[in-house]
């Protein structure tokens, strides 16, 4: 199991949309392009100023809208260690895990204050503030947090793959 | 054994059960697999090249090139290029190239039938469900899963019947029901739970407007949005040139009398013309209910908007009248052979001569991906979502309506109830 760590938070509010991850204008171009623009429209610095291992802490309903999982990859290849918040929209939700991005679904989450230091226990399920207040989290399924762990679902088929428990098909028709 | 649910009956059968209990998770065996040009090939080629294997079953396999057609830049040639050039490789049976919306050619060609289990590579996919298939939108990493093991994981969602009595009047629209849903329920209402539509309104519906409900699920948060089929779905799949669609088994895809559903009933008889204010479908309220409200720009379009049925709406309100000076109406049909029908029908003539520009018939503005909406105006678009930026233009004001209002809101510049037009 994995041992608490430590992480410093950046606050966005409600109904975050998949458009404001990943805007529409950029979706033609590769993840690096999509990335630079995210949440642009929220907090213009984020992109350029997030720094690997940092959390976003959001409001209700995170992630509604499009399909398009590059509104998760785009905070994966940001290095963004987990995305924070009361719910998430059920379609964001299995991208990001395919992904490899870890979300925390955690009622209390708005009492997380901006650039606070926050402490992940996933094993007791917890998110601790500076404080010492400790917010409970939702279970995450083991199959999801092993998909994270791994780097996201296409490392799983490579590895189901190789040990020979996923047929390969011919690769041209 | 315990009563079921549509959306459990569904799941059973693509997970080789007699019954599903809510909460359990299941690997279903996947009967469609749609996607298109964005979600699709650019992003899978590459994949499953890195993963050294192929298609589990391009039968299954259906492809649609909606979102960067017609090929406005160099990048949108290359990925549409891609996906013509995979499509080749494949051999894959089932290609749609520049036809029209995923979500409408794929069930005008009888791809999605009741009892089958699909996933989509958009968010949109839901729309699926109007034909009493278990269908729900997926991102592109879950479809390599799919496309490589030919299955998914799915948890037994809980039924939210959204049960509509009584019958829509003139004017009204299944938009209208779906926005006043979203309106009452949040963008996040149905908790990525099952809703089906029902009750006498929804089995009055045609087959076009039961799509318009069930895609809007999406906006409704529920992974997805089912009406149990009947005649009029069996009707329209043989129209559709599905062999034998007459004999399809009904009487199993429903959900049993005594089942156990969250039930949320509302009066298709009382319902106003609805309209989502800037910038969430979740801004839904009657249409009496806005203060006077300028309109500089009118879309119809999506596939949401623009079928066969939304084009006839907006032609019986525009009919013998002229958009009014100073609005410009934007029609993008849903699908190429609705395009052709509504031209057969006059409906396309009606358009033009009341100044509406005909666009492409591709996801076009809704997406975002190549924007005609005007900066800093306000716009009234008979989409699914109007979030900030969302159809390509920073600083415009798009409000969300049926094809009769939008038409309204085009004659008289400013937000309009249809039904004063069309009295």
């Amino acid at each position: 199991m994995s041992a608490p760590t430590q992480h410093r938070a950046w606050r966005v509010g409600a109904d975050v949309d998949t458009d404001q991850l990943a805007p529409g204008a950029y979706m033609k171009f590769g993840i690096e392009e999509i990335a630079r623009h995210c949440l642009q429209g929220v907090r213009p610095e984020f992109a350029a100023e997030v720094r690997p291992g940092d959390v976003l802490v959001a409001g209700a309903n995170f992630g509604i809208g499009s399909s398009r999982e590059q509104a998760a990859a785009a905070l994966v290849h940001l290095g963004l260690a987990a995305v924070i918040a009361p719910n998430f929209n059920g379609l964001y939700f299995r991208n990001a895990f395919n992904v490899g991005l870890l979300l925390i679904t955690c009622e209390r989450a708005g009492e997380i204050a901006e650039g606070e230091a926050v402490t992940l226990d996933l094993e007791r399920r917890l998110v601790l503030r500076a404080s010492g207040d400790a917010l409970p989290c939702a279970e995450v399924p083991g199959f999801l947090l092993d998909m994270v762990r791994a780097g996201g679902l296409m490392n799983l088929l490579k590895r189901r793959l190789a040990e020979g428990s996923l047929p390969r098909h011919p690769m041209r028709a | 054994m315990s009563k079921q649910t549509l959306a459990q009956k569904l799941l059973a059968a693509a997970s080789g059960r007699a019954a599903v209990q809510v909460g359990e998770i299941l690997t279903c065996r996947v009967d469609l697999a749609m996607f298109h040009d964005s979600s699709g090939p650019r992003r899978l080629a590459p994949m499953l090249e890195a993963l050294g294997t192929g298609l589990w079953d391009r039968d299954k396999v259906v492809l649609v090139m909606d979102h960067y057609v017609p090929e406005a830049d160099d990048e949108s040639r290359r990925i549409v290029r891609i996906a013509r050039d995979w499509a080749r490789e494949q051999a894959l049976p089932h290609v749609y190239d520049s036809m029209g919306i995923c979500h409408v050619v794929v069930p005008e060609h009888g791809h999605i039938r009741p009892g089958m289990f699909c996933v989509g590579g958009d968010s949109h996919s839901p729309t699926g469900g109007a034909f009493g298939a278990y269908m729900f939108g997926i991102g592109s990493t879950e479809m390599l899963g799919v496309v490589a093991s030919g299955e998914i994981w799915v948890q037994v969602p809980q039924t939210l019947a959204m049960r509509w009595d009584g019958r829509l009047r003139a004017g009204v629209t299944a938009k209208d029901m779906a926005l006043a849903m979203i309106g009452r329920f949040g963008m996040n209402g149905g908790r990525y739970q099952a809703v089906e539509f029902c009750g006498e309104a929804v089995r009055a519906l045609s087959m076009q407007e039961r799509m318009t409900l069930s895609n809007m699920s999406a906006e409704l948060g529920s992974q997805v949005g089912l009406v149990a089929p009947d005649q009029t779905t069996l009707d329209y799949l043989h129209a559709a040139g599905v062999a034998g669609a007459r004999e399809l088994e009904l009487a199993h895809w429903r959900t049993d009398a005594d089942a156990e559903v969250e039930l949320h009933a509302f009066d298709a008889d009382t319902l106003a013309p609805q309209v989502a204010a800037p910038h969430s479908p979740a801004n839904a309220a009657p249409v009496g209910d806005y203060p006077p409200t300028p309109i500089q720009a009118g879309y119809i379009g999506a596939c949401t908007g623009a079928k066969l049925e939304d084009l006839r709406a907006a032609a019986e309100v525009l009919k013998g009248r002229r958009v009014a000076g100073g609005v410009t109406l934007m029609v993008a049909p849903a699908s190429r052979r609705d395009q052709r029908q509504a031209q057969e029908e006059g409906v396309m003539d009606v358009l033009v001569q009341a100044g509406a520009q005909v666009l492409p018939t591709s996801c076009g503005a809704c997406s975002g991906y190549g924007g005609s909406i005007p900066e800093g105006a306000n716009v009234i678009s008979t989409t699914a979502r109007n979030f900030k930026g969302r159809m390509g233009s920073e600083t415009a004001q798009v409000y969300l309506a049926s094809p009769y209002s939008v038409a309204a809101a085009a004659l008289t510049a400013r937000i309009t109830d249809p039904r004063e037009v069309l009295a």
